[in-house]
């Protein structure tokens, strides 16, 4: 990299040497985002550092975006020494300190996805390029994620992925720079099938409708071969339009079907209108083979949940977090989000606060920001205290793995933010898997070698 | 000279100057100062200017000379980049073959759209093109899962390796120029100004140059003129015995070319294609490009293009702490009122702030940028005719 320090009155030869660079193409090689000084993108100069945070904040998953923005701001304010600390203190790493990260204030800069891989990567690219961040978080669906990801991969950026569920993150799209907390696709399967199997028993016939893009293919399989696996039967398996909002002529042929269980391989909201059609068509009064038809949401969350109101109430479903539970962490946490913000945090702004403290501590251990150390420090990270109990990142896939909570939709809810109630803590054995496992791109997955960028 | 006449030279030197000096014109605010959140000179934005221009360029070849207004033109935009990225996933990382690839399936995708669909004109036609592009949106999706990536799209990958380009094992391809990294920039740091010249930029803009020399040559051509009389009377045109299906064919065929150009530009700038760049709102967007910057120009559709993404990278990156840190001059109560007022502008209300500057230039300048320019010109007595060089010296208003 030829980086040249003129004085303005060397300005003259400066625009002929510019000139010369120009027409000598040679001059390029070897020349990247970089910055020679220090080995790696971005590095750090002076005494702060920028983040750059990428949501939505316009299009379907706006309020999503907007959620984890006030996570992110909280984060930040509290590795600033702002605030109560948040779950700073109970975090079973001990060394944030409220002194930035390395003793450097976090400054973030904030970009819009408008849950568009293009412009999630126009935004991502302009804080890298523009704006020297030198670590990207955020998003909230699986394709933007997976290509922004991958552009960290070859700026030679961290990213730390937000709300993405679908399998390919971690999976056949897994690389060594990124990172995810968020649980996925087989692990809602996993944690559910179980619950699913004690509350309906183990000869059902499910009927799934499923969203057509990829998040649903693979929540669809995951649900399928975790359900198939205790018995139950796949009837059919049907593709919705992910701009349906209409889901009438879908549902109305579920009851014909022969299937006594609806699989809604649903977010937002598709969701939302899918539960309300399958609701005011009767299938939850319904019976199909001598028992109560049921309904199941693989993901579920809170934001949702208030869309469908008292349709909801009853329905199974996985979700990563709730801000319920009752350990230290998470308490903390709604503590300094309700006071900040007034109400409770989503399960979206939980995982972005908890990843931007998780890279902020990786650099404290690394003593470095070089994205390669962070994610050696990142690798088979186990800590505990932020909201999930003890959670391992895994060295192989880059995926958090941490109990998973089944929910279901509240009969009797106090107030608006109060619709899910806790049914049972699946333990991390359980949706455990091996990293070449085939829904997640098999042998052929790897992370490649982690890029610093120089 | 090149075949241009006098004022049509000096316009494509004025963009040759202007797209060579951009990574200079377009960071004039210093490093950390409070302006430098406007400065625009960074690879990826100017790369989007370039690109978009080409693809408004072409737009404006069917929507400014024929008057018939595309509705769908995203999904060439769309086709171009798989096409680019099969390519170079494929066979070569080079990318010339991959925008040579972008722009021949772009022009047989246009070639069968435009041959149902220009047997309606008006409003019927931009409807059928509108209805095709939302059908390869949806194909591309979905249904194309296997070929299209769906909603993930296409990216380079570790097991990706082209016959032409020997990779090493497990390293992702980089999109190159005969080996010249796209991503190579070299760094010029002046005082307190840092500019940035990136490889990517300037085969991008020189890729837009010859684009934009062969629009001049097409709105100049007796074929140019053919297409300016199907815009301004096509049942003359019958009655005078000529066929008008065979022109507005070709215009829709280049500017479909011209899209999938851009399309494969993208691809060779950041190599990854998503299905959402055929959304409809894609194809809007190019028709705002367009009327934005002056109908039947040929700089306003590049003006407007840089407009637009101008305000969606620089506008919409503003948050509320930014506001803050501006106004803290004022006394606390003045700058919470100041911050309250622009807040709704910014940041995630940036297309409030777009449809505000739309409806102005519809309103006060129904010619576009280009109009305000000339206006200005005219303001200041400078007896010069238009320099956007129309021939007719001026422009017709949007339709």
């Amino acid at each position: 990299m030829s980086k040249s320090k003129f004085t303005r009155r060397g300005l003259l030869k400066t625009g002929a040497l510019g000139g010369a660079g120009l027409a000598m193409p040679t001059i390029f090689t070897g020349a990247v985002w970089a910055d020679a000084h220090s080995g790696f993108t971005n590095a750090p100069q002076g005494d702060t550092v920028t983040l750059g945070f990428n949501v939505p904040q316009t299009g379907p998953y706006a309020d999503e975006g907007a959620d984890e923005l006030r996570a992110y701001e909280l984060a930040v304010e509290h590795l600033n020494g702002g605030g109560d600390g948040g779950m700073i203190p109970t975090f079973s790493s001990q060394t944030l300190d409220g002194t930035g990260i390395l003793g450097k204030r976090v400054e973030y800069v904030t970009g819009d996805t408008q849950t568009k891989s293009d412009a999630a990567r126009a935004s991502a690219r302009s804080m890298i390029e523009k704006d020297g961040a030198v670590m990207i978080t955020g998003g909230s669906s699986s394709g933007v994620a997976v290509a922004v990801q991958a552009l960290c991969q070859e700026a030679g950026i961290i990213f730390m992925a937000g709300l993405t569920h679908s399998n390919d993150t971690t999976g056949k799209d897994r690389k060594a720079n990124g990172f995810r907390h968020f649980f996925n696709s087989y692990m809602s399967g996993a944690a559910l099938a179980p619950v699913l199997a004690n509350a309906y028993g183990t000869d059902r016939k499910a009927y799934h409708l499923t969203a057509d893009y990829n998040w649903g293919y693979t929540t669809e399989e995951a649900i399928t071969a975790s359900t198939e696996a205790m018995g139950w039967e796949t009837v059919n398996a049907v593709k919705t339009p992910l701009t349906q909002t209409d889901f009438s002529s879908y549902i109305a042929p579920v009851l014909q079907s022969g299937a006594d269980v609806l699989v809604l391989n649903h977010y937002g909201g598709n969701m939302v209108n899918s539960l309300t059609n399958a609701v005011q068509f009767g299938l939850r009064d319904a019976q199909a083979n001598g028992k109560n038809f049921e309904i199941v949401v693989p993901l579920y969350s809170r934001l949702m949940a208030r869309g469908a109101g008292a349709n909801v109430k009853g329905i199974f479903g996985s979700t990563n977090w709730h801000w319920s539970l009752t350990d230290a962490g998470s308490q903390a946490f709604v503590r300094s989000f309700g006071t900040k913000y007034g109400f409770p945090p989503s399960q979206a702004a939980h995982t972005c606060y908890v990843q931007t403290l998780l890279y902020a501590d990786a650099v404290n251990r690394a003593g470095s920001f070089n994205p390669c150390a962070v994610a050696e420090a990142l690798e088979g990270f186990e800590f505990d205290g932020l909201g999930n109990g003890p959670t391992l990142y895994r060295a192989e896939d880059h995926q958090c793995f941490k109990d998973v909570l089944v929910v279901k939709g509240k009969e009797n809810p106090e107030n608006e933010f109060d619709l899910l109630e806790i049914v049972e803590i699946t333990p991390v054995d359980q949706v455990t898997y091996a990293p070449d496992h085939p829904q997640f791109g098999g042998a052929e997955a790897s992370l490649g070698t982690c890029n610093p960028g120089a | 000279m090149l075949g241009l006449g006098k004022k049509d030279f000096s316009l494509l030197m004025l963009v040759l100057v202007l797209t060579m000096l951009a990574p200079f014109i377009l960071n004039p605010f210093p490093e950390g100062s409070g302006m430098a959140q406007f400065n625009a000179g960074y690879p990826d934005l100017m790369q989007r200017f370039v690109i978009f221009g080409i693809f408004a360029i072409g737009f404006n070849i069917l929507f400014g000379l024929t008057g018939y207004l595309s509705f769908g033109h995203a999904a060439f935009l769309g086709v171009g980049s798989y096409a680019a990225i099969w390519m170079m996933k494929l066979v070569s990382l080079n990318v010339i073959p991959a925008m040579i690839m972008g722009v021949i399936f772009a022009g047989l995708f246009a070639l069968v759209v435009g041959f149902i669909s220009l047997r309606r004109s008006g409003i019927y036609f931009s409807i059928l093109t509108l209805a095709f592009a939302q059908m390869s949106y949806a194909l591309a999706y979905s249904v194309l899962t296997p070929i299209t990536g769906g909603e993930t799209g296409l990216q380079l990958k570790s097991t990706d390796n082209p016959i032409l380009s020997n990779l090493a094992e497990g390293e992702i391809g980089r999109a190159s120029l005969f080996g010249l990294d796209m991503r190579a920039s070299i760094e010029l740091e002046m005082g307190n100004w840092l500019f940035t010249l990136n490889m990517g930029y300037y085969v991008a803009a020189f890729v837009m140059l010859i684009a934009f020399y062969i629009a001049i040559r097409i709105f100049r051509s007796p074929f140019g003129v053919m297409l300016r009389a199907v815009k301004s009377n096509q049942n003359r045109m019958n009655y005078t015995g000529l066929n008008p299906r065979p022109y507005t064919l070709a215009a829709f065929v280049i500017s479909g070319m011209y899209a999938g150009l851009a399309g494969g530009l993208m691809v060779a700038m950041d190599t990854q294609v998503g299905p959402e760049r055929m959304f409809w709102t894609a194809s809007g967007e190019v028709v705002l490009m367009t009327i934005l910057g002056g109908v039947g120009t040929l700089i306003g559709p590049v003006l407007g293009a840089g407009l637009i993404k101008y305000m969606e990278n620089i506008i919409s990156k503003i948050n509320s702490d930014i506001l803050h840190t501006w106004f803290a001059f004022l006394p606390d109560g003045l700058e919470d009122l100041v911050v309250t007022l622009i807040y709704p502008f910014i940041g995630k209300g940036w297309h409030l702030t777009l449809g505000i500057v739309f409806m102005l230039v519809v309103i006060f300048l129904p010619g576009g940028l280009v109009e305000g320019g000339q206006r200005i010109a005219r303001l200041f007595g400078k007896r010069r005719k238009s320099e956007d060089g129309s021939s007719a010296g001026k422009t017709t208003p949007a339709e």
